[in-house]
């Protein structure tokens, strides 16, 4: 086995494994700082892609600022065990079979969408760097890459009016 | 050709993590120094010669302490919290280049562990998951004062992680480079950052007293309310690493702004140096010149310390979301204008 393969193994196992602690385990603080190294598995997937800029990116955004904030929350309302509320039995019911549901469409899709197994041909480009990156996201993608920023600035804008209104109405 | 790389690359890894915690040893003492001046005392000065074996000694007590560990059921965070607080400290030492090279054994050694392209973005990136040692420590302590000491640093080192960001991107527009071996080259002879990005420096600065919760901005320690922050409940060598861990962001965060924007390894005439002196004595004063670049905005760090009272926690708050943030974006604004400025000239037809 290769070194990049052993590598690839062990992340994937920390993944899934990760993932599954983070439903399974009892506190919210745990199954938070499973999340967490998750997110950390998952960026070192993107290293074995040769996308340093997504590992980082998704570093910064997802382990530094998003599970951050999670936990805060966590932290503050002091969930504990006796808080959590049983599920009513048709609740439960529901969800396995809406589970099941998704389950069939995922594997009907992967398998009738016949995937192109192409060779990729190298042009000499250096496709880790920055700078190729954003000229390719602000030459070709432009349009697109415009209309998510406006999406994210109009995110960000209902969220402060969100939190106003509160402070308003007391 | 492979092992040889991977010798140098280790040496120099390991003679950084030597010298990061020589150096944060030694804060310990200069800081106890520093203060003692400023307050016209002594100051420590009976282990060794003037004190200079006090690290060793303070080390010695730390870790001959007893253990104590308060009632927790997260035994398993609690003593991760040090450890987590420790390993971020040190992590961003790998992409600091300490010197431009050396010409030893017939090859160019770089004096950088790693030159990777999202440098810059990786320091951004370790500094924002430097928040988990402290507030997984705070949390596991079981200890309501342990608790809002590691919430409070955790929302003021997010909060002024967004300026300090923001700052450092009117430095990127500049330089076009997130490498910082090629910050530094950019900024040979005395073309330091500074001068360009006096602004964003400045912001920068208060920011990074912020993330290393240092004085004015250590609330997450603020003893007549808070006992002693979030490691009220740690002791012997575990409390000794939250400490050290501090000591070390300080001098790691000097070293980011004295290579981002005080030049790096390059003095005035370092070219002139390299022609004439030969290329490993210029380097090895170049690596001086940092380490005194360095230890100036330590000794700055502790003169304000000592100094300047703590901030109220609104005002700490105010500072940092409604100041330094949109001082930052019309720094950007600015710097986007002067780049542009002949694009923008021609448009308006000048």
């Amino acid at each position: 086995m290769s070194t990049i393969l052993i590598i690839f193994c062990v992340l994937a196992a920390v993944t899934i494994a990760t993932a599954f602690l983070t439903i399974f385990s009892r506190n919210p603080i745990h199954s938070a700082l499973y999340l967490v190294i998750c997110f950390f598995s998952i960026a070192g997937h993107y290293l074995l892609l040769n996308s340093q800029f997504l590992a980082i990116v998704h570093i910064i955004v997802y382990s530094g600022a998003i599970m951050i904030l999670f936990l805060f929350t966590i932290m503050l309302m002091n969930l504990n065990k006796e808080n959590e509320v049983h599920k009513p039995r048709i609740t439960r019911l529901g969800a396995i079979v809406s589970f099941c549901l998704i389950c069939i469409v995922l594997i009907l899709v992967f398998i009738n969408s016949k995937p192109i197994v192409g060779e990729y041909i190298t042009t000499g480009e250096d496709y880790q760097s920055i700078k190729v990156l954003g000229k390719v996201l602000l030459n070709e993608y432009m349009v697109p890459f415009e209309f998510a920023s406006i999406l994210l600035l109009v995110a960000m804008i209902g969220t402060v009016l969100l939190s106003k209104k509160e402070k308003t109405e007391k | 050709m492979d092992s040889t790389i991977i010798i140098e690359k280790s040496v120099i890894i390991l003679v950084v993590f030597g010298i990061t915690m020589l150096m944060a040893m030694y804060s310990t003492l200069a800081e106890r120094k520093v203060a003692a001046w400023l307050q016209d005392r002594i100051g420590p000065n009976r282990a060794g010669k003037g004190g200079l074996l006090q690290p060793l000694a303070d080390g010695l007590k730390l870790f001959s302490k007893e253990e104590f560990e308060p009632d927790t059921p997260n035994r398993f965070l609690f003593f991760a919290g040090p450890a987590l607080a420790m390993t971020t400290a040190l992590m961003t030492s790998a992409v600091i280049p300490w010197g431009d090279h050396f010409h030893l054994f017939g090859r160019d050694i770089i004096l950088q562990a790693t030159d990777i392209d999202v440098a810059l973005l990786y320091l951004i990136g370790v500094m924002s998951i430097g928040v988990y040692g402290i507030m997984i420590g705070g949390w596991a302590s079981n200890n309501k004062f342990s608790l809002i000491g590691a919430v409070r640093a955790a929302s003021q080192m997010i909060s002024y992680e967004v300026a300090m960001g923001l700052s450092l991107i009117a430095l990127l527009m500049m330089t076009g480079t997130l490498s910082l071996r090629e910050i530094s080259l950019q900024q040979s002879g005395m073309n330091w950052n500074v001068f360009y990005q006096p602004l964003s420096f400045l912001i920068f600065l208060i920011c990074a007293f912020a993330e290393t919760n240092r004085t004015p901005f250590d609330l997450a320690e603020c003893e007549t309310e808070l006992i002693g922050g979030y490691h009220t409940e740690y002791s012997s060598m575990k409390m000794g690493f939250y400490l050290f861990a501090e000591y070390a962001n300080m001098f790691i965060s000097s070293t980011i702004l004295a290579v981002l924007f005080f030049g790096g390894y390059n003095y005035p005439g370092m070219s002139w140096a390299v022609e004439n002196w030969g290329v490993n004595f210029a380097n090895v004063l170049g690596i001086v010149a940092l380490f005194i670049k360095i230890c100036g905005f330590i000794f700055l760090y502790m003169w304000v310390r000592w100094t300047i009272p703590r901030f109220r926690y609104d005002q700490l708050m105010h500072l940092g979301w409604r100041i330094l943030i949109p001082l930052s974006i019309v720094n950007i604004i600015i710097t986007g204008i002067v780049i542009l400025r002949a694009e923008i000239a021609i448009y308006l037809g000048f």
